[in-house]
């Protein structure tokens, strides 16, 4: 276990370092002086010299990246060209906010989601599974802003059962957690019942079965057990996929989070909260799934071995 | 004869056997249709829609669905109904030439890489990591960022997004085509590189490649959408339908046509996609049923 630890740290570390530099040649990318635009469309001659200085952009590329990721690594992330707050600052205040409402929607909808493709499964072809699955279909082709409308309409305006949006207590979380997890309660969904179907098919359940174990102990030990190591790794996967629905539900719901600063930030042309927010997103998808990944390495000891 | 007769299923070409069982799936051969009556609508969408896009009404603002607009009419009285109907040509183009763009990257990346395998293989699929290693929506946002708002920029993020699955999907079936009797006796009378990659490899690297399209169309038209909604795909005046929905958002609960059936229109479109690649997929792969 402890060789595949390695082994999968050390894989890890190309794939942050190149995402690094994507986002670090980004300002590069750009037309026009990385330092004006960093420094913002008011800045004065001073402002911009400073930060030229700071970016050290008269120095060979490498050289600054290898600054960049050393002022990274000590969370110096830059000001932001609106607000003048240190960017680090900024992504602290939004951090919680997000976090919390994708931890909230992931819960949700794994625990739906699984149970809805176990039901789907052991009552396969019946009217459970068709309705299930007509729902599953649903939920992956509804367009996530548009729930969040209809809800807002439905619990908000119509019946004025919860706020339309912001933050503060639990009512403010309902709404924006079931809008951000029902997509991934879908994929959930139809992601486990074919796992378990699969499962289904397999000559130890078959056999499990001809011995006569009672049809409970075969779905629950036999089945959802081995059912469930794949399911392990799309939830990573599905992670990434909250991350970028937040940043749309975060705009529906007036939800102060990360999201909600990285549209503000592309439209102000914030740049150094852009690319601090598109590090922060892509670090926290690659960690997710190498955590997804060692867990799976757990519950799995063949993984491991190759 | 009745011998005969009994043996002819196992002669059905693939294509034909593919057809066979795809007719047989009536949810998926009814979302074509009703895909293909969406891309009619859409094409013909000056000719038919009852008003023009952006034609204002003063006198009819906010009206909700009648005879008149069946579909109601929005803040400055335009027709919902032909705004959705030429917001179609906007989302179904961003869906087709997105997918195509992304997806013509993405199988050349792939092919290359199955076939040539060693330091290309690693180089081009560690790139694919990389890119994969931004969550989808967060891709197209910092394209968006680069280039700017506008709906060409937004093909274009969703393209490069669409790139990484379709490179590892094709990859994964050129490595096992590679090994198959009939690439290795083309390549054993001297076919070139390229054309065992082009006639040899490519066909059969397509049936999957098709089915993902479908599937991808749905979600990029949906992210697309999304990117119109919050602001950063088709500026305002536009009828595409995410930007509909957000100029509807402060009138909920007042006039929820404006919100209502651009949302619908979205979700029809998707889910037909959905159904329809479901079915595809299934109609292709026999395991799956």
């Amino acid at each position: 276990m402890l060789d595949y630890l390695i082994r999968r740290l050390a894989g890890t570390i190309p794939v942050l370092l190149a995402v690094s530099a994507f986002v670090f040649l980004f300002v590069h990318l750009l037309p026009g002086d990385p330092a004006r635009l960093v420094a913002g469309p008011d800045a004065t001659q001073q402002d911009i010299a400073a930060v030229r200085a700071d970016m050290g952009l008269d120095r060979p590329l490498i050289a600054q990246f290898l600054h960049y990721l050393g002022q990274t690594v000590q969370l110096h992330l830059g000001r932001s060209i609106k607000t003048h707050q240190t960017v680090a600052e900024l992504i602290g205040e939004r951090f919680m906010p997000t976090l919390l409402l994708t931890v909230f929607a992931m819960l949700w909808s794994v625990i739906v989601g699984v149970g809805i493709g176990v039901l789907s499964g052991v009552k396969r072809g019946r009217w459970q599974d068709q309705v299930s699955m007509v729902l599953a279909i649903s939920g992956l082709s509804f367009p996530g802003f548009w729930l969040g409308l209809l809800l807002i309409d439905l619990f908000s305006v119509r019946l004025g059962w919860l706020p339309t949006g912001g933050y503060g207590t639990w009512q403010n979380f309902v709404l924006p957690a079931f809008t951000l997890g029902t997509a991934v309660a879908a994929v959930m969904a139809r992601f486990t019942r074919s796992a378990f179907v699969e499962i289904t098919a397999e000559d130890y359940v078959r056999t499990a079965r001809a011995k006569g174990v009672p049809e409970r102990g075969v779905v629950w030990k036999h089945t959802l057990r081995n059912a469930l190591i794949p399911v392990i790794t799309l939830t990573g996967l599905q992670f990434g996929f909250l991350l970028g629905g937040a940043i749309v539900v975060e705009t529906v719901f007036a939800w102060p989070g990360l999201g909600r600063l990285l549209v503000d930030s592309v439209s102000y042309r914030d740049y150094p909260v852009i690319q601090a927010e598109i590090l922060l997103f892509s670090c926290e998808f690659v960690l997710i799934n190498l955590l997804v990944d060692l867990l799976y390495a757990v519950v799995n000891p063949e993984i491991r071995l190759r | 004869m009745s011998d005969l007769t009994l043996a002819a299923p196992a002669l059905r070409s693939p294509s034909a056997e593919f057809w066979r069982r795809f007719r047989r799936k009536r949810v998926a051969v009814v979302s074509g249709c009703v895909l293909l009556l969406l891309i009619l609508a859409a094409m013909v969408a000056p000719w038919i829609a009852p008003y023009g896009p952006a034609t204002p009404d003063y006198e009819n603002v906010l009206a909700g669905p009648s005879w008149q607009h069946l579909c109601g009419t929005d803040t400055f009285g335009r027709d919902i109904l032909s705004r959705i109907l030429w917001g179609g040509r906007i989302s179904l183009t961003v869906g087709f030439v997105s997918v195509a763009l992304g997806g013509l990257a993405g199988v050349t990346l792939g092919l290359i890489s199955g076939f040539f395998g060693g330091l290309v293989d690693s180089l081009i699929m560690r790139l694919m990591d990389v890119l994969l290693a931004f969550p989808g929506i967060l891709l197209a946002i910092g394209v968006v960022a680069l280039l700017g708002p506008g709906m060409d920029n937004v093909i274009y993020a969703i393209a490069v997004f669409s790139v990484p699955v379709f490179a590892r999907l094709v990859r994964g079936s050129t490595l096992a085509l590679k090994q198959t009797l009939y690439v290795q006796a083309a390549r054993s009378i001297g076919v070139r590189a390229p054309m065992l990659m082009l006639r040899h490899i490519l066909p059969g690297t397509l049936p999957s490649v098709i089915v993902y399209c479908s599937l991808r169309v749905g979600t990029s038209i949906l992210t697309a959408a999304a990117l119109s909604f919050i602001g950063l795909g088709a500026p305002p005046p536009s009828p595409e339908w995410g930007a509909m929905l957000a100029e509807g958002r402060s009138y909920l609960g007042v006039a929820d046509q404006i919100t209502m059936f651009p949302g619908l229109a979205i979700f029809v479109t998707v889910l037909a996609f959905n159904l329809l690649g479901d079915g595809l997929r299934d109609a292709l792969d026999q395991k799956l049923r």
